[in-house]
């Protein structure tokens, strides 16, 4: 197979290619020779194709998948329920929604799976969506893999849709990776950003990677839908507005699609926390400095003062002072709250990854070197065991508590 | 039992940085290591195979470095690795990689459990298991916590979810994507060192796989980035000093609107 990128003999050895790469895949030995094209590191982006002003690298074109693009029409949203309550990040995404779009010109829906959920129709009409597709089977009462994909599956055959936003949670992620490959769609994880390309009306979707130390922007050209899953917390909820008129669509979905190899036994909520983290406004998380699993106490005490989840870092929960399900970090969660309250944290870079994008982190520490204190708003170096009464004593106060 | 484990490799760290005068990413002198969660992935494995027997084998795709982390794997005690390796692979996306895994894990045949990480720490996109999955027309489990009981058809086991966990009963074979709660990886024996030093690990390419050229590399793949930047660092904010007695009802007062906006 013939090599999909090559620098041709039109190279004057200018050297911008090597600038441009983003991945440092091109070098270039001495001056006045041909850079060369690293393939292992290259991944084909077309940075250097831009950058060259002779026209000297050529690439392999892509060829176009041969559908027809304009036929996808409309922005859908997954509308993700649990026990018929539609969650906060459906209300996000109907936000976001809304714009893209009216900047293509097209309509708003939602698509709602589940049982008995007719009623909920209107709350999503209410929150921007123009039409709603509304499959209500008992079968699809709570979220399974096989049967959830399959039913998305079908009505984006069906219906076409442009642009497919999901929320990235547990179910949206394990959901739309199922819908994407059937259908040929690009699906990109965990956007933060989301616009329309003003010449192309691509979408433009960019999200962190390497833990939120890299940015990326993401486009997928020639296929549609153009899929993404969008982070918790970081788009604005609709606004809610029960004088909008929309339509609700009863979709029929045949018998066959709904049947799961794969079966949920059991649901098992968990009792400890007081906010689920994911949801969560506020975070109040504990790190090495607690100590012990007794001194989380101090932090529910505060947490259930101001509303607040409880959060933990790597190094509390290995030491098992709490649940795996509290861990924020890299191989934890990714949050993103109004306010993180970091206590007895020191923030290794793995930890900043999963919550540097808090609108505002306090840090309480003893050692006033913590790397937590390069991203905190506001910083207190001091012995949080003096600090956590305190500040719970003063929240109490000021909340009439 | 043959059981199949997916593994990255990835950069040690996600520290990287972009030079800003030549816009590239600072990768120098990072070292690889398999991705963190995969390693969870390798000992479920291992530890599934000394229940029930069996043979665990680990599949990469990467650049024939990646051979190293195959290694690893083997002297944690799997029993082989294959290396997915071939220029016509670049450009992948996850729709593209996981079509390439399905291949390779179609042509390793008689197959009973697919173990993978939750996601990869580089790209943390969570899609390439269910990819996987679907690709081979296969159940998953995603989120994996916990693996309750398994048999020579079924699997029970625990998914995470934001707000507790499911247990999920599958038939076998399925697709895993495991946790970090699952497990505690080993290290690797010396016995394992010395296998691992010894093996021959064979690099399948695109045509060993039968890949359709349409759906791999590049070609297969619908996303491509088109831009990478810097996020716009976070600066170090105000650094309150004084007596406990002090300071802290001056930060209660700082954090009081953002907490009350916060209750809606």
């Amino acid at each position: 197979m013939s090599d999909p990128i090559k620098i041709t003999e039109k190279c004057v050895f200018c050297g911008m290619c090597v600038k441009a790469c983003p991945f440092g895949a091109i070098t270039q030995s001495e001056k006045k020779t041909t850079p060369v094209i690293d393939l292992q590191k290259c991944t084909l982006c077309g940075s250097c194709v831009a950058a060259c002003k002779f026209d000297a690298i050529w690439m392999k074109e892509k060829s176009t998948s041969g559908i027809d693009l304009s036929a996808f029409k409309d922005v859908w949203v997954f509308a993700e329920q649990h026990e018929g309550v539609i969650q906060s990040i459906t209300f996000e995404l109907l936000g976001e929604g809304r714009k893209l779009a009216d900047s293509l010109g097209m309509r708003l829906c939602a698509v709602l799976l589940g049982s008995n959920v007719q009623a909920r129709a209107d709350e999503l009409i209410a929150r921007g969506a123009d039409k709603v597709y509304l499959v209500d089977r008992p079968e699809l009462a709570y979220f399974q893999d096989e049967s959830y994909a399959n039913v998305l599956i079908e009505l984006v055959k069906k219906h076409k849709p442009n642009v497919f936003l999901c929320g990235a949670s547990t179910i949206g992620r394990s959901l739309v990776s199922r819908v994407a490959v059937p259908v040929n769609a690009g699906l990109t994880a965990d956007c933060t950003g989301l616009a329309i390309d003003p010449v192309t009306k691509n979408l433009l979707q960019t999200r962190p990677a390497f833990g939120g130390n890299i940015m990326a922007t993401i486009e997928a050209p020639n296929s549609r839908p153009q899929m993404s899953t969008v982070r918790h917390k970081v788009m604005k909820e609709a606004e809610v507005n029960h004088a909008r008129k929309g339509e609700v669509s009863l979709e029929t979905i045949a018998d066959v699609l709904l049947q799961c190899k794969a079966k949920r036994l059991k649901f098992v909520p968990e009792v400890e926390t007081t906010t689920n983290i994911a949801e969560a406004n506020i975070i109040v998380a504990g790190g090495r400095g607690m100590q012990t699993a007794e001194h989380f106490g101090m932090l529910r005490a505060l947490a259930d003062v101001i509303g607040a989840g409880v959060g933990a870092s790597r190094a509390a929960v290995d030491s098992n002072w709490i649940a795996y399900s509290h861990q924020v970090g890299q191989t934890g969660k990714t949050v993103c709250p109004k306010i993180y309250i970091a206590v007895g944290i020191s923030g290794q870079i793995q930890h900043l990854a999963g919550m540097q994008s808090s609108d505002i982190i306090v840090a309480i520490n003893k050692d006033p070197d913590a790397p937590i204190f390069k991203v905190a708003t506001y910083g207190i170096v001091g012995d949080l065991f003096t600090i956590l009464p305190l500040l719970t004593q003063e929240f109490k106060k000021m909340l009439g508590k | 039992m043959r059981y199949v484990v997916c593994i990255k490799q990835v950069p040690e760290t996600t520290d990287v940085k972009i030079n800003p005068e030549t816009n590239t990413l600072m990768r120098d002198g990072v070292v690889s290591i398999i991705n963190p969660f995969d390693m969870y992935a390798i000992e479920e494995g291992l530890r599934l195979k000394a229940k029930t027997g069996g043979t665990v084998t680990v599949l990469s795709m990467g650049p024939p470095q990646a051979d190293a982390a195959l290694r690893e794997a083997i002297a944690m005690g799997a029993d082989d690795g294959i290396l997915l390796s071939d220029r016509a692979f670049a450009g992948s996306d996850t729709w593209a990689t996981s079509y390439t895994l399905a291949m390779a894990i179609r042509k390793i045949g008689n197959f009973d459990l697919i173990l993978c990480g939750k996601q990869a720490s580089d790209g943390d996109t969570a899609q390439v298991g269910p990819g996987i999955a679907v690709h081979l027309n296969l159940p998953q489990i995603t989120y994996v916590r916990k693996i309750e009981s398994i048999d020579d058809k079924t699997i029970v086991a625990e998914r995470l979810m934001e707000n507790g966990y499911e247990v999920i009963q599958s038939p076998l074979p399925c697709v895993l994507t495991v946790v970090k709660e699952i497990n505690e990886p080993r290290l690797p024996s010396l016995k394992g060192k010395m296998a691992a030093k010894k093996a021959v690990i064979p690099c399948w390419k695109a045509a060993d796989l039968q890949c359709d050229p349409k759906c791999i590399g590049m070609e297969g793949s619908p996303t491509k980035v088109v831009k990478i930047f810097t996020p716009p660092a976070r600066q170090g904010g105000e650094m309150m000093k004084g007596e406990p007695s002090e300071i802290v009802p001056k930060l209660a007062a700082k954090l009081k609107d953002a907490i009350l906006g916060a209750a809606h």
